[in-house]
C-alpha cells in the first residue's frame, strides 16, 4: 500500500490509497458545505414545520400555518366566480337584444368570447370560426339551422347529431350505398347540384342530365333541402347554392356525400360549459356573423 | 468474441442462445394472435444467428489461457461501438421528434410514425441506448483498472452487453408497433422487463464477484457510484413494473397501481431513474475518467463520502416533486420539495470535489477538448442540480410545471452533463482500449466540443423561454376575469423556439457523428507499437486462477 504524501499544488496529504494511478487528497471537508448543508436543513425543516408533512398512522401533521392545497383551489375557484359574476349574471338575466345594445357588456363578451371560441370550438370550426373540411364555417355561411342568438345558443346547447336528448339531427341520407337511388341517377343529380352554385357547369353535352337531375332532386331532395335547394331550418339541410360547402364542392366531394351520406357531429356543451358561457358564445358568434355581413 | 471462449464456455454460451431461441419460439407461437408474436420472432431470429455463430465458431482452436493474466476488455470495445450506434440513432430520433413539434404534419399519416410512438424511441435510445451501453462499457474498464481484478468469466460481460442491447430493441420495437405500458421511462412491457432483470442481476453479479477478488485494499469511489446506480435501478424496475399480463399469450398487461399510488410510484422511478441512472452512474465514470485525464488526485475522499451518501439517501425521497398540485396529498409534496432543496447540497459537493480536482490542471482544460468536454459536464451538472431543486419549490413549480422548462431542465442534464461526461471518457478511453497512440484527430474533437455545446446552449435556452412564456400565457387572465390566452395561442407562440430546438438538436446529433467518425478512423489507425497491457494501466494482478 501506498503512503500518503503531499500534493504539491494543494498543499494536502493523500490518503495513501491508489487505484490505476488516480490518488485521493485527504482534504478536509470544506466549511462552506457544512454552512450550506445545514442552512439548507433549517429551511426544509421549517418548512416541514409550516406546512403539511410528517405522516402518522392514520393522519399526518398539518403544519403550523394550516395550509391546505384543496381548500385553496376551492377558495380560489369560488372567488374567480364572484369576480365574474359582475358579468355572468348580467349575461344570463338579460335579454339578447339588451345585451348586443350594451357596448361595455359587448366588449366582455368580445374579449372573453375569443378565448372561449379558441378553447372550445376552434379545433373544429377553426380559429376565425370560418370551417375545415367537414365542419361549417358558422361566420360567414347562411346557417343550417337559423342565426338569431337564441337559436344558436339552442345549437351550441344540445348539438346535432350529439348524446343530448335533445339534440338537433341532421341526416343526409346515404343515397348511393343504401340503393335509393341507381348509380346514373346519383351522377345526374350530383351534376344538377353542380350547376346550382355555378350555372358554368351546364352545357348543351349535359343539359339532359341536368334536366333529369332537376326531377330527381325534386322528388329525393327538396323535402329537406328545400325546391330551389337553399337548405331548410326544419331539416337542417344546408343550402346548396352558396358558395360555402361543409364538405367540398367539387364533384367528387358532391358525390361522395350523395352516395355515402352525411352526419356530422356538432358537440353537446350543456353541462361542460356554464350556461352564462353558452349564451356568451351565441353572442360571440352573432357578434362575428353580423360584423362579417 | 468466441475464439476466447473455452470449450466448455462454447458449450455453455450455446444453451443459453439455445434457450432464448425456445423462449422466442415460445412467445411466437403463444402471441401468434398478437404483437407479442412479432416480438417471439425477434427474439427467435436473434437467437439463431447466435446458435449459427457458436457453431461455426465452435470448433476453433481453445484460446490461449494466458488471455486471462489480462484485463477483459473486448465486451468494452464492443460496448463502445454500440454506444455510438445509439448515440446517432437516439439523436436522430429526438431531432425527428423535435421537428414534429414544429411542423406536425410529418408524420405520413402513419401510425409509427406520430409523435406518441417516436417519443419513448428517442427517450429510450438516448438513456438506455446511448447512457445504458456507455454505462456498462465504462463500467468493466473501470472495474477492472481499480481493483486490479480481471472480469470474473468469460461470458457474463457478453451476456449482460448483448441482453441489454437486446432489451433496448425490443423496447423501441415495441413502440413503433404501439406497446407501452404508458409509464414514462418505463414503457416496455411485461416480457421485456422479466428480460431485463435476468440481465441485470447478472451484472450486478458482475459486480459483486470482481470487487471480491479484488487486489486493491480500498474499493475506488467510482464502484461505489456504478454499484449504486446497478442496485438502485434493480430496484426501481422490478417495483414500477409489478404488472399483471392479461394473458401469456399476450403484449399487454396491467399495473400492480392505481390512481395517485401509481402516479406516486411511477414519479418515484422516473425521478431515481434520473437520479441512479443518469446521475449516479455517471458520476461513476467522471470519478474515474476526469482525474485519470486530468492527472490529479481527487479534491477530498472526505467530500466524495459524504456526497455519495448524501446523493443516496436523499435522491429517493425527492421523487414527489413530480406531482405537486395534483391530486398528490400535500404533505408528500412538501417532503418531496423539502428532501429536494437539501439535496442540492451534496450535488454541488460532487460538483465542486470534481472541479477542486482541476485545480492545476486548468491549463489542460484549455488546451486538451477531452478533459474540457469532461470539465464542461461537471459544470453542467451543477447547473442543473441547481435548477432542479428551484424546480422542486412549490411555487416555482406551479410556473415551471407541464411547460417546456421541464423539457430545458432535462436537456441541461442529458446533453449538458450525460453526454459530455460520456463522450469526454469515451474520447479518453478508446486510444487505450484499442491500443492506438492517439486519436484519429484531436481538431475533430475540438469540433464535436463546440458542436455540442452550442447545440446545448441553443437547445437550452429556446425551452427556457419558451418554457416561461408558456407558463406565463396559461396563467394571465384579463380584467373581466377569464383567461387571456387560449391554448392554442401558447402554441403558436411556440413555434420559433421549437424551430431553435430543433436546430439545436441538430447540432448536437452532427456532433455524436463527428464523434463517431473520429472513433472509428481511431479504430482503423495502425496500432500502437508498444503493446502491453493497454499504455500506461497497471498490469492486472496475474494471481487469477480458475476456481478463484
Ligand atoms: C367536434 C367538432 C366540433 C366542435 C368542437 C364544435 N363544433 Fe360546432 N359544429 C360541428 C359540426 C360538424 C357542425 C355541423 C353539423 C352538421 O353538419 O349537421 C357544427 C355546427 C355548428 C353550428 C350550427 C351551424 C348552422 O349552420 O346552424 C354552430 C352555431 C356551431 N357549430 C357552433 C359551435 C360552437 C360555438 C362551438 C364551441 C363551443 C362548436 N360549435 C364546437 C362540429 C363541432
Ligand atoms: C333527410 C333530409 C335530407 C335529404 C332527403 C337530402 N339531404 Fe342532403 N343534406 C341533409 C343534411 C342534414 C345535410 C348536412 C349534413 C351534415 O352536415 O352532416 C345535407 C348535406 C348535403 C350536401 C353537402 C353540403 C355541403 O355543404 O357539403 C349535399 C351536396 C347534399 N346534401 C345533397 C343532397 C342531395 C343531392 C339529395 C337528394 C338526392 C339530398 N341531399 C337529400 C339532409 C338531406
Amino acid at each position: 500500500m501506498a503512503l500518503s504524501e503531499r500534493d504539491k499544488v494543494s498543499g494536502h496529504m493523500t490518503t495513501g490509497h491508489e487505484w490505476n494511478g488516480i490518488k485521493e487528497l485527504n482534504t478536509p471537508v470544506p466549511r462552506v458545505v457544512y454552512i450550506f448543508l445545514i442552512s439548507a436543513t433549517i429551511f426544509s425543516v421549517t418548512w416541514t414545520i409550516l406546512m403539511p408533512s410528517w405522516p402518522g398512522i392514520n393522519d399526518y401533521f398539518r403544519g403550523l400555518l394550516g395550509a391546505d392545497q384543496q381548500a385553496e383551489v376551492r377558495q380560489s375557484v369560488a372567488e374567480g366566480v364572484a369576480e365574474r359574476s359582475s358579468w355572468t349574471d348580467a349575461i344570463v338575466d338579460e335579454d339578447f337584444t339588451t345585451i348586443r345594445a350594451d357596448p361595455s357588456l359587448m366588449q366582455t363578451v368580445r374579449e372573453t368570447g375569443k378565448m372561449l371560441f379558441a378553447e372550445n370550438c376552434a379545433a373544429c370550426h377553426g380559429a376565425e370560426g370560418l370551417g375545415n373540411p367537414g365542419f361549417p364555417n358558422i361566420i360567414q355561411a347562411p346557417t343550417m339551422w337559423g342565426d338569431d342568438p337564441a337559436t344558436i345558443m339552442e345549437t351550441i346547447r344540445v348539438g346535432i347529431n350529439s348524446a343530448h336528448d335533445e339534440t338537433r339531427y341532421g341526416q343526409m341520407l346515404a343515397f348511393g350505398r343504401d340503393q335509393m337511388l341507381p348509380l346514373s341517377d346519383v351522377d345526374r343529380v350530383v351534376t344538377y347540384v353542380q350547376t346550382l352554385s355555378d350555372p358554368a357547369i351546364a352545357t348543351a353535352d349535359n343539359a339532359e342530365d341536368i334536366g333529369e337531375g332537376a326531377t330527381i332532386f325534386a322528388d329525393n331532395c327538396a323535402a329537406c333541402h328545400g325546391e330551389t335547394g337553399t337548405g331548410m331550418q326544419e331539416t337542417g339541410a344546408p343550402n346548396l347554392t352558396d358558395q360555402y360547402w361543409i364538405y367540398g364542392g367539387d364533384r367528387s366531394s358532391i358525390r361522395h356525400t350523395v352516395y355515402y351520406g352525411r352526419q356530422g357531429l356538432m358537440p353537446t356543451w350543456e353541462g361542460r360549459l356554464t350556461p352564462a358561457y353558452i349564451k356568451l358564445l351565441a353572442l360571440y358568434v352573432a357578434d362575428l356573423r353580423t360584423a362579417a355581413k | 468474441m468466441i475464439a476466447d471462449l473455452t470449450r466448455a464456455e462454447r458449450t455453455w454460451a450455446m444453451i443459453i442462445v439455445g434457450g432464448l431461441t425456445v423462449i422466442g419460439l415460445a412467445m411466437a407461437v403463444g402471441g401468434r394472435n398478437d404483437l407479442l408474436g412479432v416480438h417471439g420472432w425477434m427474439v427467435m431470429i436473434v437467437g439463431l444467428a447466435g446458435f449459427a455463430m457458436m457453431i461455426r465458431q465452435f470448433d476453433a482452436p481453445e484460446p490461449d489461457p494466458e488471455r486471462l493474466q489480462h484485463y477483459y476488455d473486448a465486451p468494452t470495445r464492443a460496448g463502445i461501438i454500440l454506444t455510438l450506434i445509439w448515440a446517432v440513432i437516439g439523436m436522430f430520433v429526438g431531432l425527428w421528434v423535435a421537428t414534429l413539434l414544429a411542423f406536425p404534419d410529418l408524420t405520413f399519416d402513419a401510425a409509427w410514425a406520430s409523435f406518441g410512438r417516436l417519443r419513448p424511441v428517442h427517450t429510450s435510445g438516448v438513456i438506455f441506448g446511448f447512457g445504458g451501453n456507455a454505462l456498462i462499457a465504462t463500467s468493466y474498464h473501470v472495474l477492472q483498472r481499480t481493483t486490479r481484478a480481471r472480469l470474473p468469466d468469460q461470458i457474463s460481460p457478453w451476456f449482460v452487453l448483448l441482453g441489454y442491447n437486446l432489451f433496448c430493441v425490443i423496447a423501441a420495437s415495441g413502440y413503433m408497433m404501439g406497446l407501452t405500458q404508458s409509464k414514462e421511462y418505463a414503457e416496455p412491457e411485461w416480457y421485456a422487463d422479466i428480460w431485463l432483470t435476468i440481465v441485470w442481476v447478472v451484472y450486478f453479479s458482475i459486480y459483486i464477484r470482481t470487487l471480491m477478488r479484488r487486489k486493491e485494499p480500498h474499493i475506488y469511489v467510482a464502484n461505489w457510484y456504478y454499484m449504486a446506480f446497478i442496485l438502485v435501478v434493480a430496484m426501481l424496475h422490478i417495483i414500477n413494473n409489478l404488472a399483471v399480463p392479461i394473458s401469456l399469450g399476450s403484449a399487454k398487461s396491467y399495473s400492480l397501481f392505481s390512481g395517485v399510488q401509481d402516479a406516486m410510484t411511477q414519479w418515484w422511478y422516473g425521478h431515481n431513474a434520473v437520479a441512479f441512472f443518469l446521475t449516479s452512474g455517471f458520476l461513476g465514470m467522471m470519478y474515474y475518467y476526469l482525474p485519470k485525464r486530468a492527472g490529479r488526485p481527487i479534491f477530498s475522499y472526505r467530500l466524495s463520502i459524504i456526497s455519495f451518501w448524501g446523493i443516496t439517501f436523499m435522491y429517493m425521497w425527492a421523487g414527489s416533486h413530480h406531482l405537486h398540485y395534483t391530486a398528490l396529498p400535500q404533505w408528500v409534496q412538501t417532503l418531496g420539495m423539502a428532501f429536494s432543496v437539501v439535496l442540492l447540497v451534496p450535488s454541488w459537493a460532487s460538483a465542486g470535489n470534481a472541479l477542486m480536482t482541476l485545480n492545476g490542471a486548468w491549463h489542460k482544460v484549455r488546451d486538451d477538448a477531452v478533459l474540457r468536454f469532461m470539465a464542461l459536464a461537471v459544470i453542467f451538472y451543477g447547473l442543473t442540480t441547481l435548477e432542479g431543486s428551484f424546480m422542486a419549490i412549490q411555487a416555482v413549480n406551479s410556473l415551471s410545471h407541464y411547460t417546456d422548462w421541464t423539457i430545458g431542465h432535462v436537456h441541461a442534464g442529458a446533453l449538458g452533463w450525460v453526454a459530455m461526461i460520456v463522450f469526454g471518457s469515451l474520447y479518453a478511453l478508446v486510444p487505450t482500449m484499442w491500443k492506438r497512440p492517439k486519436l484519429y484527430s484531436a481538431k475533430l474533437v475540438e469540433v464535436h466540443f463546440w458542436l455540442a455545446l452550442s447545440g446545448t446552449l441553443i437547445y437550452v435556452f429556446a425551452m427556457w423561454n419558451s418554457g416561461v412564456t408558456q407558463g406565463l400565457m396559461w396563467r394571465t387572465y384579463s380584467e373581466s376575469g377569464a383567461l387571456t390566452y387560449s391554448f392554442i395561442d401558447s402554441l403558436v407562440a411556440m413555434h420559433p423556439y421549437y424551430i431553435a430546438r430543433a436546430i439545436g438538436g441538430l447540432l448536437f446529433l452532427l456532433g455524436a457523428i463527428v464523434a463517431s467518425y473520429n472513433i472509428g478512423m481511431t479504430i482503423r489507425s495502425p496500432i500502437a507499437e508498444t503493446s502491453d497491457d493497454a499504455g500506461q494501466d497497471l498490469p492486472a494482478q496475474p494471481a487469477l486462477q480458475a476456481g478463484e
